[in-house]
């Protein structure tokens, strides 16, 4: 029995292009949503879901669930931070660092865990995961326990000036959306379709002669780097990149946010990071622990709501729209 | 260098080498007989010696009562979890077993970090544990000799009763082909519900012996849980014996590098893992599957 | 000892047993023949439990059985030797022998098995995983042999087995039906089943179409062939 993962294929396919109205309401609330909250928290926000939906990436479109995917987000927040703040590197600049380093290392992981599949690559990518968390733990860069602090988030371009949060909050929502958009065309195209048909039948297109690993690995390459870039874009915005961003809780966390969501759905990863992003800033404030909580929550998904939340109202929606024509005739 | 010292580190990593293989010994049992990989693991260890330390702390129950009473009590809460909610997942694709083992591990850590804190509670030695020989090229404390001991006769002794007893045949067979042992008139679903609590049961052993040594602390299930994914991955899930091993080997070898190089001591075992994959992806002693 | 009635049987959303009438009485050998896919296999899995999609009524020994896991079943006396034998790799011939519980006195004593099945003795140490076709057929059989078992439900014990042994195999039954247990056999071999069989029930896309007592088999032997489609 599979992972019910969420087709994503067959309303791509039915919407052929691009969801207009579904795009120019997300486009809205980005745009207001700074009026309403405060956008230091939307940064934070949208950096975790940018970062799920490269995680869903990967469990959507290739089945492979990682354990270890807080080393390419943390890993991307070190290296943006510190070419931002020791280096000198523009905005920007330092935003392609992150990403670059991020790519690197999911390469790395990739070739070393796509051997494997199911359990152990989760074990393995898990066991990378927190080689880098000992790395960082060492490395003098880093700054063990206090991390990288106060990174000046510099200018865009060498225009405009980030120290505003309006600012870099519309970066980030344009950064953000970017990401998402491009998650949605990787499913579109020709490349999701072999890998959903890898995810679906992998001796069957072993025998067809497609390179499976090599397909599986570019996917996770990408996804790594989608990480890389939350995580830079978190160091960037926040202005700090610490052990947390490496640490075992975060590739929890974003496993949490897609599972919550509905992996393999496009705006399930972003529901669930809303839902755990805000539930972490309301537990934290009454002084319920987070990890207790978040546990339950895991069993309750496994055991009640596979599909997560985006996934079961998906499938309900379809079901009615199958009942439908049936009770009118 | 010193010569104690460096005795010392490697008697350090062949007990640190025993709990891996305990641990992943139970995680053997367990995935052999679930198809689950148990991410709550690491969790029972941290119970074991948790309840040890709680059951002298509020009753006065000393370490060899503890030693006794803690792996059976977590024997009991492994069980009472694979009974009301592991098992609902057997049918599903595995991941979901480790998701869901991930939950719990989550659930039990965050109650006792939420009520003892991060810091670590101190957990005495027994009385006729205490002191050490000097062996000429170093000094023995009698616990940490007792630690190798007793988790080595623990390890094989569970080698022995998958190997050589009936209820390991039934074990064995049960791996194997479920279905046809029920047919037999054996109650797998039982055999199941015990195999659960064996293999946490070593774990929670682990953790009563580890007590002494390392501090009680909450945190320290999740510490050992990744190297002990990376120890299974070594060794791949296909032997006991194999399990035993690669566990005792890679504590060893983590051990001489803390003498050695002790930035890289943590890092020893991943890189051991990584050469593994490239040569054997399936591991050691496993089987590809 | 057996009563099927109305024996409906799934896997998943298929329906392949639609409605198996059938009973053994004690100390009978009864064979189900039928073509592949007919549904003889399933239907001894429907009555070991195996088989948990199903609804209709099974009475092992009088107890109804159709909502007992395989467990229960077994311990009313029942002995199951499976198609694909099941013979567990892991364990060694001595292992695999000795695996099934005891589920009543009476069973062949180690001694008396191993005169049945001299090869058995040479290969005790043997893995599981090492035995030729024959003798693992010999050590499927040997196993429920051991547990007292009154009741055996045997799936093609001479397919695709060489000629000796399947005479090897004839002789195993016959001392079955010596010491007077219950069989129900499913069997391709018509020659093999009408040699130990008292009846046989000719089974067809999941239903028992006709019987044929043992006096009639000379007579029908035509329309059995052609059931069959040999
Ligand atoms: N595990 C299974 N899943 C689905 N269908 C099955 C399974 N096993 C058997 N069948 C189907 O059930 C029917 C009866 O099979 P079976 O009882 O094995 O026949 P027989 O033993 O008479 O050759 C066949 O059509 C077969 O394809
Ligand atoms: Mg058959």
């Amino acid at each position: 029995m599979a992972l019910e993962i969420g087709e994503l294929s067959a309303s791509a396919a039915k919407t052929r292009g691009i969801d207009w109205l579904g795009l120019a309401v997300g486009i809205a609330i980005l745009v207001v949503a700074p009026f309403l909250i405060y956008p230091v928290f939307l940064i934070k926000l949208l950096c975790m879901a940018l970062f799920a939906c490269a995680f869903n990436l990967m469990i959507g479109g290739g089945g492979l669930l990682s354990f270890g995917h807080a080393a390419f987000f943390g890993g991307g927040a070190y290296i943006a931070a510190e070419t931002a703040k020791n280096f000198g590197f523009p905005f920007e600049f330092a935003l392609l660092a992150g990403v670059a380093s991020a790519t690197f290392l999911g390469f790395l992981f990739g070739v070393i865990a796509i051997r494997r599949q199911g359990l152990f690559f989760a074990m393995i990518t898990l066991a990378l995961a927190q080689a880098v968390y000992f790395l960082a733990l060492r490395l003098p860069f880093t700054h063990s326990e206090d991390g990288i602090q106060a990174v000046p988030r510099g200018w865009l371009f060498g225009v405009v000036d980030l120290k505003d949060n309006f600012a870099m909050y519309y970066v980030t929502a344009a950064i953000f959306l970017a990401g998402y958009l491009l998650v949605a065309r990787v499913w579109k195209s020709p490349f999701g379709q072999v890998l959903r048909a890898i995810k679906d039948n992998q001796p069957r297109m072993i025998s067809l002669g497609y390179p499976v690993d090599r397909y599986k690995l570019m996917n996770f390459v990408l996804s790594a780097a989608l990480s890389g870039l939350a995580g830079s874009l978190k160091a960037m915005g926040l202005g700090l990149a610490t052990l947390t961003d490496v640490d075992f809780t975060t590739s929890i966390a974003v496993v949490l946010m897609v599972l919550l969501g509905g992996m393999g759905t496009l705006l399930g990863p972003v529901v669930g990071a809303i839902i755990s992003v805000s539930m972490d800033d309301y537990l934290a404030g009454i002084g319920i622990p987070v990890p207790v909580v978040i546990g339950v929550i895991f069993v309750v998904i496994i055991l009640v709501f596979r599909r997560g939340i985006v996934g079961e109202v998906v499938h309900y929606w379809r079901k009615w729209q199958a009942r439908k024509p049936a009770t009118r005739a | 260098m010193s010569a104690t010292a460096l005795f010392g580190q490697l008697l350090l990593g062949l007990i640190n080498g025993s709990f891996y293989a305990m641990l992943s010994l139970g995680l053997a049992i367990i995935f052999g007989l679930l198809a689950i990989v148990n991410a709550a693991q690491g969790a029972f260890y941290m119970l074991g010696a948790f309840i040890a330390w709680m059951l002298f702390q509020y009753l006065g129950i000393g370490y060899w009562a503890s030693f006794v009473l803690a792996p059976l009590a977590v024997a009991i809460i492994g069980m009472i979890l694979e009974r009301t909610l592991i098992r609902r997942v057997y049918n599903l694709d595995h991941l979901y077993g480790l998701l869901l083992t991930l939950g719990l591990f989550q659930i039990i850590q965050g109650m006792f970090v939420h009520w003892y804190g991060t810091s670590g509670q101190p957990y005495d030695y027994p009385d006729i544990l205490t002191g050490g020989h000097n062996l000429g090229f170093m000094f023995l404390p009698t616990y940490r000799a007792w630690v190798v001991v007793a988790s080595l006769i623990f390890c094989f002794g569970t080698w022995y009763a998958i190997e050589k007893t009936r209820l390991g045949a039934y074990l064995r067979a049960a791996t194997e082909n479920p279905t046809l042992v029920r047919a037999f008139g054996i109650n797998v679903p039982m055999l199941v519900t015990l195999a659960f609590g064996g293999g946490v049961a070593l774990a929670g052993l682990a953790g009563v012996l580890a007590a002494p040594i390392y501090q009680v602390n909450p945190l320290m299930g999740g510490n050992i849980l990744t190297t002990v994914f990376a120890v299974v991955v070594v060794g791949g899930f296909g032997s006991i014996l194999g399990a035993i091993v690669t566990g005792l080997a890679l504590g060893v070898l983590e051990g001489f590098s803390k003498v050695f190089y002790p930035e890289a001591s943590n890092m020893v075992i991943f890189a051991v893992m990584i050469v593994v994959l490239m040569i054997k992806p399936a591991g050691l002693f496993g089987r590809e599957r | 000892m057996l009563e099927i009635a109305g024996l409906h049987g799934f896997y998943g959303e298929s329906h392949v047993l639609h409605g198996v009438d059938l009973s053994v009485r004690a100390g009978e050998v009864v064979t189900i023949v039928g073509r592949n896919g007919a549904g003889k296999t399933t239907t001894l899995r429907a009555v070991m439990g195996i088989l948990q999609k199903r609804s209709g009524s099974i009475r092992v020994m009088g107890t109804e059985t159709i909502k007992l896991p395989p467990e229960r079943v077994a311990r009313l006396g029942v002995g199951y030797v499976p198609e694909e034998r099941g013979i567990f790799a892991s364990l060694n011939v001595t292992e695999n022998l000795m695996l099934p519980p005891t589920l009543a006195p009476g069973g062949m004593t180690t001694e008396e098995i191993y005169r049945l099945f001299p090869n058995l003795k040479d290969r005790a140490k043997s893995q599981g995983s090492k035995l030729t076709g024959g003798e693992q057929q010999m050590l499927a059989i040997a196993r429920v042999l051991r547990t007292g078992a009154k009741f055996l439900l045997l799936d093609e014990p001479t397919e695709g087995l060489a000629p000796v042994i399947v005479q090897q195999i004839g002789r195993v039954l016959e001392t079955i039906k010596e010491r007077n247990l219950t069989v129900l056999l499913v069997e391709q071999n018509f020659r093999f089943a009408a040699r130990v069989s008292d009846r046989h029930y000719v089974m067809e896309s999941g239903k028992i179409i006709d019987a044929i007592g043992r006096s009639e088999i000379a007579g029908k032997m035509e329309r059995l062939e052609e059931y069959l489609g040999v």
